[in-house]
């Protein structure tokens, strides 16, 4: 049997995803991306690295952006995720998903979930970002399709309504 | 143009809203039950022969399915053009991380660990790295000489021109390999019933490539074997023929097995391992007239494709055809060959060998441009195509296209002329130096020459028993819009509305074959095959009485139920037929390459701050005639996202070997550029029209690769006065060129004969 | 993802005093994780040597920020984020806040911490020139209690520090006495965000009457440890400045930094864009550094 020569054991690790209490019992370095994607069904949040450089893991940790391939689920224990299926409301969608929409925001979409978690929390702490705000804060977010100008233009548009926080 | 409804307009990308929620399904989001995981164990040493396969006893093997050459029931390889490279090595391995055995497992963390607990032993054999040791031919890694391809193009009597030149000018460019980088990783997922036979779901371009392969390499009848596209993450090229590859892996695992597989790459294996673009070296000799016009040349174009031939006649094809470029030659003779060396296989990446021989073509026409003491401005005006010149391999220029104009409104856009004088005179002092530089370019759009005959592309448009229509083409969407401008086709064409039409999954089970979504052909090619289709659907339910001449969209909703319940299908096929005046002869290589070209003038202002030597490009103008613009929003983003990808090109994008092996293949060290990185790109068209688009749309998906890293360059140069022939252009390589200008050694030399 | 979890494992004792009691009953056994920013990506990669892991994450006794009228102790777990929002840290201390917003992307800062950014001891690490120029003291903590270190001397090797087995970092002290001076930094990377550094450079800086009163250097990447140039600095300090004396301090830089070849650049450049941004520096200080007063 191929068993983990150390026997470490599964641990069980509650916390809340989109506004709900879930309860994992998991080894607790599993990374927190792997656990919402197989344990949770939440396939929205992407693996497009593994380092922490491309973005596309992007949720957000009670409040914070962060990588989640890179966070042990131990770590999460208690805390409040929000990932991109917890951004709409039921069939409305979030300014920053239909600003998307109507600019060409997203092409292929895979850095899609990430980049708009990165530009919901960008607004959440500066709700009319400059052009050079919206570069900054998204640069820890990499697209491949898009050269970034219709992204920028999309939070550009929800910053000047004010409405994206 | 002004009459159509929904073509033209910026309808909501179809699949858009799937995508924004996390809705959309690629690969890995997917799971069968009783799936495994494959895992794939790979050459480390770039030649030799397999001597040892060691099974560390850490492991359980038991619980593995090990899959090597001989478990392959079909033959060993992986169909495309020819049928050189194998599947799994067996004996013999020509390149680092060449596929030698393949692993499953239930639990996907196991597999990583047992990939390392195999070890393979091979008794190494002299390798080859570059175009050069390839070459020399002291190893003959493939073939007779190591030469995969080569083609000759001539026009007119180069021979006699060099006698009358005034200047003879050289010069010698180089392109690096450039790494896709589609943000999600290639994956697969296979199935195997002894009934149904192989069903392969994932990340692709071309199903029907993958289909093709598979029939092959399973040894089973076509009917048995079905490939369905997942949603994509991006592609560019580097998966139209790598998913052929992992879907054999996949495939092979599931029929040992007996059960599902899944094998997704990660980042790091899917960098080393997979295809990437084609080095490249070009070498020019021109000949030119004492006023700045091009009288002949020879251009050298060769490109490295790596261990095996997968695409690389095709990429040589199209980049020895572009390698003229925008320019009238009276008389030319283009050598061009592709060559084998031990490193993976290379294989497409948008533009497809044109962005490495326009490289070179652009760079060397501002060479010219200083030998002949004209403005780049000047040369190009001098020398591009006029409607009724030929190209060169003879096709006439038959539309009313103006480059000239083009370049005008080019330089108008930029504000070229004051950006020029103003920046020649700031950069006498101070450390930073500005400069602008140009590219005028064209791309043919579609397959080459006969390609398209050859492909014989079929669509189909069915109507649904709810009244709905479905477009069924095997044309992929990776996020340049294939779903959304075809139905757009569909609905114009119909008068319908956007909504009222939708697209199958391509599913070879499901869908004709219209083709791989390669070349700039979706929208051009297949779309106007789409278009047909749509009109044959209206045409029988015209005729079978259920719709009269004019109808609104519910009564054609109407028409349809009406029609499938009454005769249970209601589908029109389209076949491609080659257009009469796009006339090609393969033996010469001469005729009408393409069907219709796009044209382009790029102009790019930079910046270089000499305390690091590091570049920014601060503006950037793209100004392109590409028919009819089709969606606004989904043409400027393709745009815009081939030229950051352009300047990744230029400035960015190094991939560092070493003995074949790519050392840098993570995010971290391969380096694309960030949102923070990119100034605005200011996107403009033109729209000519074209008879043999849909809707007289060209195809504009790999023309925005082609003119960013030369007109970068070409500003580089302009503002420190220094050439740059190689691309990746880092730092390092200004600081070392600028430190070393004394003695500055450059390929370039000039006869003038003083005529 | 080339790690297996069942191989690991990770607790979190949730104080300080637990987690120092673990590393004291277990010397060396048990890698502390903080944010994880540089383990994880080990960890993913399959080369992470330890398979005990301890996490520090968010620690109340190291993710705080004391402020005292002489000096600013910042937790060894605080954010690079928390770093960045800190008033006085981006008052009176700009280089350390400067340098956060360079580590990485927006995620990575609000995982990052100053703590473990010097205990994994790259010479790349954005944030610690700052620290050498601020001549920043760490407090180690263990069970048998505090010891206060300078800073300057904690990195011995590559990736290696006076960190004691049974140790942890636990905060940061900065002196308050900067205010007066100029300070510059500039990284150099391959791009604008995200970006390893090739170079680059923390510097402060006064002027009295026109004469360099004081100045401290200090770069990463240029050799196995971040390095303070302390020769460069004797050769600058005392003087005015001029041009002829910005080139001898350029060249002075040059030939005491220890740069390398490696995947991101190489020692020939390394070494004249640490003598430019030597250069830079002192050309503006030798412009604003007067209005500094």
């Amino acid at each position: 049997m191929n068993e983990s020569p150390q026997n470490r054991a599964e641990c069980d690790i509650p916390f809340q995803v989109n506004g709900k209490l879930v309860a994992v019992r998991v080894y607790p370095m599993e990374r927190l991306l792997d656990v919402l994607r197989e344990e949770l069904g939440l396939t929205g949040t992407k693996e497009g690295c593994g380092e922490g450089e491309c973005g596309s893991c992007a949720v957000l940790m009670d409040g914070a952006l962060v990588n989640s391939c890179l966070i042990p689920v131990l770590q999460a224990k208690g805390a409040k995720i929000t990932t991109i299926e917890g951004l709409a409301r039921g069939e409305q969608l979030h300014a920053l998903q239909q600003a998307f929409l109507d600019c060409g925001g997203a092409q292929c979409g895979i850095c899609t979930p990430g980049m708009i978690l990165a530009a919901y929390h960008l607004l959440s702490t500066k709700p009319q970002p400059s052009l050079e705000d919206i570069r900054e804060g998204l640069s820890g977010n990499l697209c491949r399709c898009t050269g970034y100008e219709q992204i920028v233009e999309a939070v550009a548009k929800v910053g000047r309504r004010g409405s994206g926080g | 143009m002004s009459t159509d409804r929904i073509v033209g307009q910026p309808v909501p990308r179809l699949e858009g809203r799937d995508k924004v929620t996390g809705q959309a399904r690629y690969v890995d989001d997917i799971e069968l039950p009783g799936m495994l995981f494959g895992a794939t164990v790979r050459s480390r040493v770039p030649r030799g022969k397999i001597t040892k396969i060691t099974f560390g006893a850490e492991v359980d093997w038991r619980e593995f399915v090990i899959v090597s050459a001989k478990d392959i029931p079909g033959k060993n390889c992986i169909a495309l053009i020819d049928d050189d490279e194998p599947c799994l090595a067996e004996g013999m391995v020509n390149h680092p991380e060449e596929p030698i055995l393949l692993l499953a497992h239930p639990d996907r963390r196991l597999l990583p660990h047992a990939v390392e607990a195999l070890s393979v032993e091979y008794e190494p054999l002299p390798a080859i790295f570059s175009i050069e040791e390839s070459e020399q031919q002291s190893q003959i890694i493939w073939g007779t000489d190591n030469v995969f391809k080569s083609y000759l193009i001539e026009k007119g009597d180069v021979d006699a021109v060099w006698e009358k030149a005034a200047y003879i000018v050289e010069g010698e460019y180089r392109t690096g390999a450039q790494e896709q980088l589609y943000i999600e990783n290639n994956g697969m997922i296979a199935a195997f019933d002894p009934q149904q036979g192989v069903t392969v779901w994932g990340s692709m371009q071309c199903p029907y490539y993958v289909h093709k392969s598979l029939v092959k390499l399973c040894n089973l009848p076509p009917e048995r074997v079905r490939v369905v596209q997942t949603e994509t993450g991006g592609a560019f090229g580097g998966k139209e023929d790598y998913p052929s590859m992992i879907a054999g892996h996949a495939a092979l695992l599931a029929m040992k097995s007996g059960r599902p597989v899944k094998i997704i790459y990660d980042r790091m294996e899917d960098m080393a391992a997979t295809t990437k673009r084609h080095p490249s070296r070009t070498r020019h000799r021109t000949a030119v007239s004492k006023d700045g016009k091009i009288l002949g040349g020879e251009i050298e174009f060769t490109i490295d494709g790596g261990a095996y031939e997968t695409l690389s006649p095709v990429v040589l094809s199209r980049g020895a055809i572009h390698a003229g470029g925008a320019y009238y030659w009276p008389n030319i003779r283009i050598r061009a060959k592709a060559v084998a060396t031990n490193t993976p296989p290379q294989g497409a990446f948008r533009g497809f060998g044109a962005p490495q021989s326009l490289f070179a073509l652009e760079r060397h026409m501002d060479r010219i441009a200083q030998v002949v003491q004209l403005s780049p401005v000047e040369i190009r005006r001098r020398n591009l195509l006029k409607p009724g010149e030929t190209t060169t391999t003879g096709q006439s220029v038959s539309e009313a296209i103006d480059l000239r104009k083009l370049l005008d409104r080019a330089l108008r856009l930029s504000d070229y002329a004051a950006k020029k004088e103003r920046f020649a005179r700031e950069n006498r002092g101070g450390n930073r130096k500005k400069g602008i530089g140009i590219a005028s370019f064209l791309h043919g759009a579609g397959f080459t020459g006969s390609g398209e005959r050859y492909l014989s592309s079929v669509v189909g448009v069915e109507g649904r028993t709810d009244g709905s229509v479905r477009v069924l083409v095997s044309s992929t969407e990776f996020g340049q819009g294939t779903n959304t401008v075809l139905c757009q086709i569909v609905a114009e064409a119909l008068q319908l509305r956007y909504e009222d039409v939708g697209i199958a999954q391509p599913d070879t089970q499901e869908v004709p074959n219209s083709g791989p979504t390669v070349a700039s052909r979706t929208v051009m090619v297949v779309g106007k095959l789409v278009q047909s289709a749509a009109l044959g659907i209206r045409q029988t339910l015209e005729a079978s009485g259920l719709l009269g001449a004019r109808y609104s969209p519910e009564e054609f909703r109407a028409a349809v139920r009406a029609y499938v319940a009454k005769n249970g299908k209601l589908q029109s096929l389209a076949r491609y037929e080659q257009p009469e005046d796009v006339v090609w002869d393969d033996q010469k290589y001469r005729g009408s390459a393409y069907a219709a070209f796009a044209w382009a003038v790029y102009v790019a202002e930079v910046t270089v701050d000499l305390t690091t030597c590091s570049v920014s490009v601060d503006d950037f103008v793209a100004l392109q005639e590409v028919g009819r613009v089709l969606h606004p929003i989904l043409a400027t983003g393709q745009i815009v996202g081939g030229i950051a990808q352009g300047i990744g090109f230029a400035l960015y994008e190094k991939v560092i070997w070493d003995k074949g092996r790519m050392q840098n293949g993570q995010m971290t060290n391969y380096i694309i550029p960030t949102s923070a990185d990119l100034a605005p790109i200011r996107v403009y068209f033109e729209e000519l029209g074209n008879v043999h688009g849909a809707y007289g749309a060209k195809g504009i998906g790999e023309l925005p690769m082609d003119g960013p890293a030369p007109a970068v360059i070409n500003a580089v140069e302009d503002a420190l006065g220094v050439p740059f022939d190689s691309i990746p252009l880092l730092p390092e390589d200004i600081f070392d060129a600028v430190t070393r200008k004394a003695g500055r050694e450059s390929i370039s030399s000039v006869a003038e004969d003083g005529r | 993802m080339r790690a297996r979890p069942a191989d690991y494992e990770l607790v979190a004792p949730g104080t300080l005093s637990a987690v120092l009691s673990l590393l004291a009953q277990e010397p060396g056994e048990w890698l502390p994780i903080a944010g994880g920013t540089d383990v994880m990506v080990q960890y993913s990669a399959g080369t992470l040597p330890a398979r005990k892991l301890v996490s520090i994450w968010s620690l109340p006794e190291l993710r705080q920020i004391e402020v005292t009228p002489s000096e600013v102790r910042v937790g060894a777990g605080c954010t690079f984020a928390d770093l960045r929002q800190h008033e006085i840290v981006g008052r009176e201390f700009a280089l350390l806040a400067k340098a956060a917003g360079w580590t990485g992307g927006i995620a990575n800062q609000n995982r990052g911490t100053l703590g473990g950014n010097i205990i994994n001891g790259s010479p790349a690490a954005d944030s610690l020139p700052a620290l050498l120029v601020y001549e920043a003291e760490l407090v180690l903590v263990s069970v048998k209690g505090e010891r206060r270190v300078p800073y300057g001397d904690f990195h011995t090797d590559y990736r290696k520090t006076q960190l004691a087995p049974d140790e942890l970092v636990r905060s940061v002290c900065l002196s308050r006495r900067f205010s007066g001076y100029y300070a510059h930094a500039r990284k150099v990377g391959a791009r604008n965000a995200q970006a390893i550094s090739k170079v680059c450079l923390a510097a402060l800086g006064r002027l009295a009457d026109g004469v360099v009163d004081d100045v401290r250097l200090a770069m990463g990447s240029v050799a196995p440890v971040p390095l303070r140039l302390r020769e460069t600095e004797r050769t600058v300090k005392g003087r005015r400045i001029e041009p002829e004396l910005i080139q001898v301090a350029s060249r002075a830089a040059a030939a005491e930094i220890r740069p390398i070849d490696d995947i991101r650049s190489t020692a020939r450049y390394r070494t004249a864009v640490a003598g430019n941004l030597v250069a830079e520096f002192l050309e503006r200080l030798s412009v604003a550094g007067p209005a500094q007063k």
